[in-house]
């Protein structure tokens, strides 16, 4: 037995992620907020934001990952963003109609509090996209553990 | 139209792919590139002569501009293709576990 | 008036709902999705009445003007439909809060199902092809999961081979969507048959139309594209198998496959040979096979491909009583096939095996669930009073009217080999003395018991649909279809 056993990568890789973490996860957020104004959104704000946490599970190792964001806490922000969604769009019947931009109806354009009700649609994507990205890959890497018992 | 040809083309790889091929993951591989391919030529139908890509910025004079509706299109079906590939591979995972081989013309305990 | 929308709300509100909480909170998840369909039941029925006064129906997503924005249509198909599926869809999730007691994770099996019933709902109210698309998929992903519920080995290869195949049918219909959204500009059903209608048709929309059929009647599962469903259907669980043999592969495929086909496309005499040709193929090919299965689930799901082949049999004639015919035996097949899969999850439930060779004389210990099987079994092989001799009845006579002799020819035998294997399967479990090691099986619970009275009820009642009273209920439908390509002048009309 090989004594105790390095967890994740090597020492460079280390300190680069340690760097660059915190820039992933801060561009993510800005192309989440901006989805109305550049091109991005959602759904591509999520997969960055979810990148920044598995680059950590990558270069030290599952267990400090998990520290950072729990199991239990994806699945909870997964469900809060789908629960976030569909409330935004019921909420569009105080204006008559599901799905109604009942918000910021006459915002100025290329402004960032403009556009109703779709960057609170990207903020609830983004959260569902995150947390299910993350919790899909931890959950893949579960199998490798359990097969080696 | 040549590039329409070529989309059809990667369309019949990734076909053959999954008729032919013997190990699951080449076979998860080969729908990864069917749906890659479906997805590049609905977006490439959106083209338009010399049009620009659909962002309206501050100081830009509105000229020609590709059609945006494939590519709101394409981004929801990118999505759905993410989650199938997602539980296909711990689908076939799982096999592994259950089964100890890749090879699907072992894994066929179902006949008849 | 704008009970629309809720019937997409309600399912997936439940979803997450019983994703968020269901793990922490007891019986949580069993309340919401009982209360859940069963308020999509009241909203169906509603739904009957508000056709009867108003005949079609079209809601606004966002207030957005269709063609540009997405809209909901509700017309007499669509609340056939609907009462359809939240009917089974109920008293399916009533029999799953006893029969899934031996699983764990009880809650992630709530969760799919709502999402499998948020799917349907949706493909079945939308008036527009890409949300069509989207929730197919939507629908199409819980179903690959649920398969693979119980993660038994053949359950994980079933479901594999089913996700690989769905996904490609899925890619097809991907392709016909762009090719026609290239000719027409626009993704509108109403909006995309009028700009057929001007444009004419040319030989670029019969490979449209050939794409979809291929990717419907995968779904379908239609003779050439069927290889999936034997293998799929005995691997879910019972309450699943149910769900899917019964409602799945008739809203997914045959509701899609008529919505385009008739008031989309617009139907030539070609196509509909090609439709009647291949549903006499399934009937055939489903029937024979099914004589040879030892194992229930798997006679059942080969039963399946033989009588939607009837259906698409009946489309493919095109008369209006073809089309009640088809619409009528929908309805039948969907109660006896999700009563015919209950009653098999109580055999496993409580002998614990499916191999017909080991079962026998289950009459006597297990009385409700024999009784509710043989209504069930008469009422497929189509044994008058019951439902199902009524539907086949009006598939034949109308066969005969259009002069498709051989064809009602062949439908008749295969009648009478749906009869033989039903009798086979019922002789063997039900009938005959009990075997020795069984003498100490007891009844299933009784909640499991109200959802197979409660089917089996409205199995012999069904026969009634075709009195003057109830009639409006499928002639509404029938007439949606018959409609044709004038489908698009009525929501246009509608719409204000």
């Amino acid at each position: 037995m090989k004594g105790e056993k390095e967890k994740g990568m090597t020492l460079i890789v280390k300190t680069v992620t340690r760097l660059t973490v915190g820039l992933i996860l801060l561009y993510g957020i800005y192309i989440v907020l901006h989805g109305h104004l550049t091109p991005g959104g959602g759904f591509a704000g999520g997969v960055i934001i979810a990148l920044s946490f598995i680059q950590l599970m990558l270069a030290f190792g599952k267990e400090m990952a998990l520290k950072k964001l729990s199991q239990l806490a994806a699945s909870v922000l997964e469900s809060l963003g789908a629960i976030m969604f569909l409330s935004i769009a019921v909420l569009g019947f105080m204006g008559g109609y599901f799905f109604f931009n009942f918000f910021l109806q006459k915002g100025k354009p290329f402004d960032l509090f403009s556009a109703g009700i779709i960057p609170l649609c990207n903020i609830a994507i983004s959260l569902k996209v995150g947390a299910g990205l993350f919790a899909i890959f931890v959950a893949l890497t579960l199998f490798k553990e359990s097969e080696k018992e | 139209m040549i590039e329409y040809i070529l989309c059809f083309a990667l369309f019949c790889i990734g076909l053959y792919c999954i008729l032919r091929k013997r190990n699951i993951i080449k076979i998860v591989v080969g729908l990864g590139i069917i749906e890659y391919a479906v997805n590049l030529f609905f977006v490439l139908i959106g083209y338009r002569t010399h049009g620009r890509a659909p962002i309206l910025a501050k100081d830009q004079v509105i000229s020609n501009m590709v059609d945006p509706i494939p590519q709101a299109l394409v981004l929801t079906s990118i999505v759905i293709g993410l989650g199938v590939t997602a539980l296909i591979v711990a689908i076939a995972i799982r096999i592994y576990e259950k089964y100890g081989t890749f090879d699907i013309t072992k894994i066929r305990r179902l006949k008849g | 008036m704008k009970i629309l929308p809720f019937f997409v709300i309600i399912s997936l509100g439940s979803a997450f709902l019983i994703s968020l909480f269901g793990k922490k909170i007891k019986n949580f998840a069993d309340i919401v999705a009982n209360l859940g369909t069963l308020s999509l039941l009241i909203l169906s029925l509603y739904s009957v009445r508000l056709v009867a006064v108003h005949r079609v129906l079209v809601y606004k997503v966002g207030s957005w003007m269709p063609p540009i924005g997405i809209c909901m249509v509700l017309d007499g198909l669509t609340s056939f439909m609907l009462v359809t599926i939240n009917l089974v869809s109920f008293l399916v999730t009533i029999y799953s809060i006893s029969y899934m007691e031996k699983y764990t994770d009880k809650f992630r099996f709530y969760t799919l199902f709502m999402l499998l019933v948020a799917g349907m709902n949706g493909i079945i109210i939308t008036g527009d092809l890409f949300n069509l698309f989207v929730f197919l998929e939507i629908a199409s992903i819980a179903s690959y999961a649920l398969v693979a519920f119980g993660t038994e080995a053949e359950e994980l290869e079933a479901s594999f081979k089913y996700a690989v195949m769905g996904s490609v049918a899925s890619s097809f219909i991907l392709l016909g969507i762009a090719l026609l959204y290239s000719y027409t500009a626009t993704l509108n059903m109403a909006d995309i048959s009028l700009v057929l209608s001007s444009k004419g048709s040319v030989l670029f929309i019969s490979f449209v139309a050939v794409l979809f059929l291929a990717g419907f009647g995968l779904k379908a599962a239609l003779v050439p594209f069927h290889a999936w469903l034997p293998d799929a259907h005995p691997s879910a669980p019972a309450p699943i198998s149910a769900m899917l043999s019964g409602v799945f592969i008739k809203v997914l495929g045959v509701y899609a496959l008529a919505r385009i086909f008739f008031n989309i496309l617009g139907v030539s005499s070609k196509m509909l040979f090609i439709l009647i040709i291949l549903g006499v193929i399934s009937m055939v090919v489903g029937a024979f096979l099914a004589i040879a299965q030892s194992d229930i689930k798997r006679m059942f799901a080969y039963s399946s491909i033989s009588q939607i082949g009837y259906i698409i049999f009946a489309l493919g004639i095109g008369t209006p009583l073809a089309i009640f015919g088809a619409l009528f035996h929908l309805f039948n097949h969907a109660i006896f096939k999700s009563l015919l899969f209950l009653n098999s999850g109580a055999i496993e439930y409580s002998v614990h095996t499916r191999d017909l060779k080991k079962l026998g004389g289950l009459n006597s210990q297990l009385p409700v669930t024999g009784y509710t099987s043989l209504l069930g079994s008469m009422s497929i092989a189509g044994i008058p009073p019951l439902g199902g001799f009524f539907s086949k009845l009006i598939i034949i006579i109308a066969a005969v009217e259009a002069r498709y002799f051989g064809f009602a020819l062949v439908a008749i035998l295969i009648s009478i080999l749906t009869l033989a294997y039903y009798l086979k399967f019922q002789s063997f479990a039900f009938f005959g003395k009990p075997n020795e090691g069984k003498l100490k099986i007891k009844e299933v619970p009784g909640l499991m018991q109200f959802s197979m009275l409660t089917l089996a009820i409205i199995c012999v009642a069904s026969g009634l649909l075709i009195s003057p009273m109830v009639k409006p209920f499928l002639n509404s439908a029938r007439d949606v279809l018959w409609l044709g390509k004038g489908y698009a002048e009525t929501v246009f009309g509608a719409v204000k």
